[in-house]
């Protein structure tokens, strides 16, 4: 008797033999061989993209358009709750994907353009949110999720002038807006966003020019940055990472992302999950995702449960770690409605031990965005 | 190095007299990457052979430390512990974990010596 086995080839992005010259470890994410750090480690990684750049390979993550058609937008606002009427040209939202029952089958980053829409998906949900947005759609509406673009991250207080330097107009760029830009003959497309808590951008061009294209960067004195720091930078931003502090049982009310959800589309509604979301916006909600710091330098890891200080059960971690900018224990969590004030005592049970924490305001670390 | 031993965990223990010191390796470190947080056994506690006896964290990952020989802990290192990044600076020195009084010291010679543990961890990478 014999095993049916399902053999996925582990994919690589476009930079891959650069990260590896690069003396990148590598670790599995999403199917694909990612560098979780480079010789730096970490910690420096880390600091060097809060005081100076860091370049990021986030082409594993997915880069799906949708061609235009006069029912596009009505179509899209069905499934995504955030207002596309009113996006302006070159606008980025950040947004989800929602179900019927509220939860988030992936967050994203739509952008209007000028054919239609980009959307920027989880690597890990790329295919099945296709699926989702392709059945939502219906045929008359044309997709595609690019295989041939790869997508960087420059990050950092010197990424504009650096950038700058290479494409001129860059800087003009206000935070969450984009724009077509052209380098070598190759256009590309270039947003500034990022998922640091420090202005930068994001790239998208094509496979065959990125690896140049990185050297031209790092030649300019710029390093490249793993997955590990990118993680850290995020939670020490108060940014939710898909899969952790952000899944299909979470409601968009529930994670804090309130602020995401257009006021027009909370008043109307009309998208997946829509009575869900609006009795969390009147009221019935039970937890919130917090901001949670340990008083000592334990670290509190993904599913750690909270206790109140009387020893009941009132929530989880769903992320942890220590943040290298701010020098402690940082977490995030859900935890029942009445501990959401900042400053409440909670305890975190870490190997059977239980140890002081405070509930914290988001985020541990100061966003530097250029507004 | 001659008196040092080396565990299958990537432990180093150093024998003086039945005074055993003990951390975790170079190598140990490069596969872990930043440490952040140290976890040690109580002073006083014992420990056995192959058991747990605390925790190391990176950023990305906690994992347990095991004592490669039983005995009762004298000393633990409070330096690494307010400062665990000595741990990745100088591991097989300075950021030693804890001190045992060894139960048998029978039970060191089952360790490897540094030639054998350098082929372990090339054997093991490869």
């Amino acid at each position: 008797m014999g095993f049916a086995r399902v053999i996925m080839e582990i994919q690589k992005t476009a930079l891959y033999e650069y990260h590896k010259s690069l003396g990148a470890k590598f670790v599995p994410f999403a199917g694909y061989q990612m560098p979780v750090q480079y010789t730096l480690g970490v910690i420096e990684e880390h600091k060097l993209t809060r005081s100076n750049v860091g370049l990021f390979d986030v082409s594993h993550m997915g880069q799906l358009f949708i061609e235009n058609n006069p029912d596009l937008t009505r179509e899209l606002e069905k499934i995504i709750p955030t207002d596309l009427k009113n996006i302006k040209l070159n606008q980025s939202k950040y947004s989800f994907l929602t179900n019927e029952n509220g939860g988030i089958y992936d967050d994203l980053i739509i952008t209007k353009v000028e054919n239609g829409f980009n959307i920027i998906l989880n690597a890990a949900c790329k295919e099945n949110d296709y699926k989702i947005i392709k059945g939502a759609l219906g045929n008359k509406f044309k997709l595609k999720l690019y295989k041939d673009l790869s997508l960087i991250a420059l990050q950092g207080p010197k990424a504009v002038e650096i950038l700058e330097g290479l494409i001129e107009g860059v800087s003009s760029l206000k935070f969450m807006n984009g724009n077509n830009f052209s380098y070598n003959g190759n256009q590309i497309y270039i947003t500034r966003s990022g998922y640091t808590g420090e202005d930068g951008f994001e790239i998208s061009l094509p496979n065959q020019i990125v690896e140049p294209f990185a050297k031209i960067l790092v030649s300019k004195g710029v390093q490249l940055i793993g997955l590990g720091a990118r993680d850290t930078l995020r939670l020490e931003a108060g940014l939710c990472l898909y899969g952790h502090d952000i899944n299909e049982t979470t409601t968009p009310i529930e994670a804090n992302l309130k602020w995401a959800i257009s006021k027009r589309r909370r008043e109307e509604g009309g998208f997946l999950g829509y009575n869900k979301i609006k009795s969390n916006i009147n009221g019935e909600l039970s937890r919130l995702r917090v901001g949670i710091k340990p008083l000592g330098k334990i670290i509190a890891r993904e599913g750690t449960k909270i206790f109140s200080q009387e020893k009941n059960e009132i929530g989880y971690i769903t992320s942890g770690t220590y943040g290298p900018s701010v020098n402690e224990s940082i977490a995030m969590g859900y935890v029942k409605y009445n501990f959401i004030k900042s400053g409440t005592k909670i305890l975190l049970e870490v190997r059977g031990k239980k140890y002081e924490a405070n509930v914290t305001k988001l985020p541990f670390y100061k966003k530097n965005y250029v507004r | 190095m001659s008196d040092v031993k080396f565990s299958k965990e990537h432990e180093w223990i150093k024998l003086e007299g039945d005074i055993a010191t003990i951390g975790i390796t170079q190598h140990a470190t490069e596969m872990l990457g930043d440490i952040v947080f140290v976890e040690l056994p109580e002073n006083g506690s014992a420990v056995e052979k192959n058991g747990n006896a605390g925790v190391v964290e990176s950023t990305k990952a906690a994992s347990d430390i095991y004592t490669p020989v039983s005995g009762k802990v004298i000393e633990c290192n409070q330096s690494i512990i307010d400062d665990p990044s000595k741990i990745n600076s100088d591991p097989e020195n300075q950021a030693w974990f804890f001190k045992l009084k060894i139960k048998d010291k029978a039970e060191i010679n089952s360790l490897m010596n540094k030639e054998e543990y350098d082929k372990f961890t090339k054997e093991s990478a490869s």
